[in-house]
């Protein structure tokens, strides 16, 4: 994985420095609320319901055992001994004191970390596939163009101060892993007729309380001018997106009212002026690409022969099958670590954790771990003669739940208990549900289920491309959810459509069983559920989670 | 009035002119929809012209006009409007303008270091107390990541 130069690190020191006194400057009065505001969430700084919240940011989700090790100790030390892991990669501590925010920032810094623009109204973390330089479908490996992306929008002093927050998502497989279609620009990775590789770009993509998927603005861009257009992108959205209405400030809503071919002139006018300037060059991409060369990985990993014997043990077959994925080099594996144990809030890891983790990738795995968009870990390359050991100790640390891509591996922000901005709890709801869907036969047997649950309109966990989405809303002072199916963040994208009025809290986890049993009953074969509600629509789970109104 | 102008902390010597008052003696800044309309007068009776724009102004408009014009002010409503940002950016990059630009109005002290990295050489502070502080943030950063202006 990247590893910082000089520039890299004192570009995070002196940032560290420049927020100690920004805070310096807040807690002794000299700059007002409103300031501080602005200031203190482009480097991730909330203020929670209960205390300051710190978001860190996770580049496209790499980080190594070092790393993790220092997030274990940031939990121990200036936290209460957890943190959790969002869909954009990211790390959040809910419990920091803003006047230790610059020290837990300088410890931060000391490992090559930092909460650089991971909120605000910027440009932010760029995401990407969790699988990328493993995965069987890749076209190319997006890391190094993500960090690439990450360097450029880093202290960008022209785009700090956008309409609204930028998201960018970059893929490089055949499958679309990190949602690029839902995000402020997607790119993808791929060949063009002459068999060239260059990206193509979309725009517009977005979720939260107007979900759109993204458009295509350019079919086929040459990788030399990737900062160029993205530039001429973000300087069109900076000038003309609107900053009347913070709900249509988006780069989603200008695209939608100017319309693509309106907007799209205009990006290419802008971009035609400057893309010569800002040609990236092929050295350049490959001394990053040097960065993100393969480990060294074992020519004899494929000659294991005890792993036969190792799958009669059917808890260990069950979670091959489920928290692991097929590597492009025979004899080896990623795995998935779920973070979604029954009774453990989503995404959140405890210290203990951490650091057993971070131990596990040095043993098995290169020292290196990656945060998904589904709010797990992966350690990306596992000997298959060390899956079965693996398997065992992450048992024993409640990380081997059988569950990834089912209906309890489930999307979901941290709602009413600690967001200000919640409507909803979530947590709690999540918690129901996992106990609802305890037996793992049936589990599996419901195959993949992708509920992604929100407490407001903001959408952090993205219910509106959830399989089944779920949104906490407020309806006089109590809890309310409103139920989609159909949603998907995946290549066929699409928006879930609402089933019908929002259901109270208590009714949640049966109306979500309801569902799950009308899909069992009516599936054709081994129909999964994304494309049952495709061929019956919404119709039959309205009749049967309403039934009783 | 003291002013942060090339790094360092000088007496202001330009005065904003609105768009119904006299001309004043010495370097006058108008509005633009004043230099749009009295542009010929205007040049005809100083030296140096100065022009305020907002962020909802085309730096388009005064493309053509740049050599006559000494000093442009970008006069922030709020500190959070990006969009003078991009004016600063395209004056110098676009149109290569070799004059003074200046932020005024309602901007952070913590915002001069990413404004002049965009071109801005000057800075008036809505509090002149602020002056020293601000000028030690051009200071923040010895290295960047990207290609802008400086």
């Amino acid at each position: 994985m990247y590893q910082y130069n000089d520039t890299d690190q004192t570009l995070i020191e002196e940032r560290v420095a420049q927020f100690r006194r920004q805070t310096e400057s807040f807690l002794n009065g000299t700059i007002s609320d409103d300031q501080f505001r602005a200031l203190r969430l482009m480097n991730g700084v909330y203020i929670q319901t209960h205390a300051p919240m710190l978001r860190v940011a996770g580049p496209y989700g790499l980080l190594n055992s070092k790393q993790i090790r220092k997030l274990a100790h940031i939990a121990r030390t200036y936290d209460k001994n957890y943190c959790h892991f969002t869909t954009r990669q990211n790390i959040q501590f809910n419990w920091p004191h803003l006047e230790k925010i610059p020290d837990i920032l300088e410890e931060l810094a000391s490992v090559q970390m930092h909460a650089i623009q991971t909120s605000g109204n910027c440009l932010r973390n760029t995401s990407s596939d969790h699988l990328a330089g493993v995965c069987i479908d890749e076209i190319e490996d997006p890391r190094p163009y993500c960090e690439i992306i990450r360097q450029w929008t880093t202290l960008h002093p022209e785009f700090a101060y956008l309409p609204r927050k930028f998201k960018i998502a970059v893929s490089g497989a055949k499958l679309d892993r990190a949602a690029t279609q839902f995000h402020d620009i997607g790119l993808h990775l791929i060949n063009n007729d002459a068999g060239e590789t260059g990206f193509k770009v979309l725009v517009g993509g977005g979720l939260g309380r107007t979900p759109i998927i993204g458009q295509v603005i350019k079919p086929y861009l040459e990788k030399k001018h990737l900062l160029s257009y993205l530039e001429a992108i973000l300087r069109i959205y900076n000038l003309f997106g609107r900053r009347d209405n913070k709900y249509k400030a988006r780069i989603k809503i200008l695209v939608k009212e100017s319309g693509m071919e309106k907007f799209s002139d205009l990006v290419e006018q802008e971009w035609l002026q400057i893309r010569d300037n800002l040609e990236l060059s092929s050295e350049r991409i490959d001394t990053v690409k040097l960065q993100f060369a393969p480990p060294a990985y074992e020519t004899d990993a494929v000659n294991d022969t005890s792993f036969a014997q190792k799958l009669e043990n059917r808890s260990f077959a069950t979670w091959i099958k489920y928290n692991t994925a097929t590597h492009k080099v025979p004899g080896y594996h990623a795995v998935f670590i779920s973070l979604k144990a029954p009774d453990c809030p989503p995404g959140d890891m405890t210290d203990t954790q951490l650091d057993a983790v971070a131990d596990l990738a040095d043993k098995y795995s290169f020292g290196e771990i990656r945060s998904t968009h589904r709010q797990n870990l992966v350690l990306a390359d596992i000997k298959q003669v060390d899956l079965y050991p693996l398997w065992q100790q992450l048992e024993s640390l409640k990380l081997a739940t059988p569950n990834i891509g089912t209906a309890t591996d489930l999307i979901c922000c941290p709602g009413l208990d600690f967001c200000s901005l919640a409507n909803a709890s979530s947590i709690s709801v999540a918690k129901e549900i996992n106990e609802a869907l305890d037996d793992l036969d049936y589990l599996h047997d419901i195959g993949d289920v992708k509920i992604n649950m929100s407490g407001c309109m903001n959408g952090c966990a993205h219910q509106s491309v959830g399989h089944i989405g779920i949104l906490g809303v407020d309806k006089k002072g109590s809890e309310w959810y409103q139920l989609t199916l159909g949603g998907s963040s995946e290549n066929e994208a699409a928006i879930g459509e609402r089933l019908g009025p929002a259901v109270a809290k208590d009714q949640v986890t049966q109306a979500i069983t309801t569902i799950l049993d009308v899909y069992i009953k009516q599936r054709l074969d081994d129909e999964s559920f994304l494309d049952m509600v495709k061929r019956v629509g919404t119709n039959p789970f309205k009749e049967e989670v309403y039934a009783n109104n | 009035m003291q002013i942060i102008k090339d790094r360092q902390i000088i007496d202001d010597n330009w005065t904003f002119v609105s768009n119904d008052a006299e001309l004043e003696a010495g370097n006058i800044s108008v509005s633009l929809t004043r230099w749009k309309n009295d542009k010929q007068q205007l040049l005809n009776s100083k030296d140096n012209i100065g022009v305020r724009i907002g962020p909802s102004d085309s730096v388009d408009d005064i493309g053509a006009d740049l050599n006559d014009i000494s000093l442009i002010e970008l006069d922030f409503p709020v500190f959070t409007d990006g969009r003078l940002f991009s004016h600063a950016w395209l004056l110098r990059g676009r149109y290569n303008y070799q004059g003074e630009i200046r932020a005024t109005g309602h901007f952070m002290p913590d915002q001069i270091f990413y404004l002049s990295r965009v071109g801005v050489n000057a800075f008036n502070l809505e509090n002149t107390q602020d002056l020293p502080v601000a000028l030690a943030t051009l200071n923040d950063f010895t290295v960047n990541y990207q290609k802008s202006i400086d």
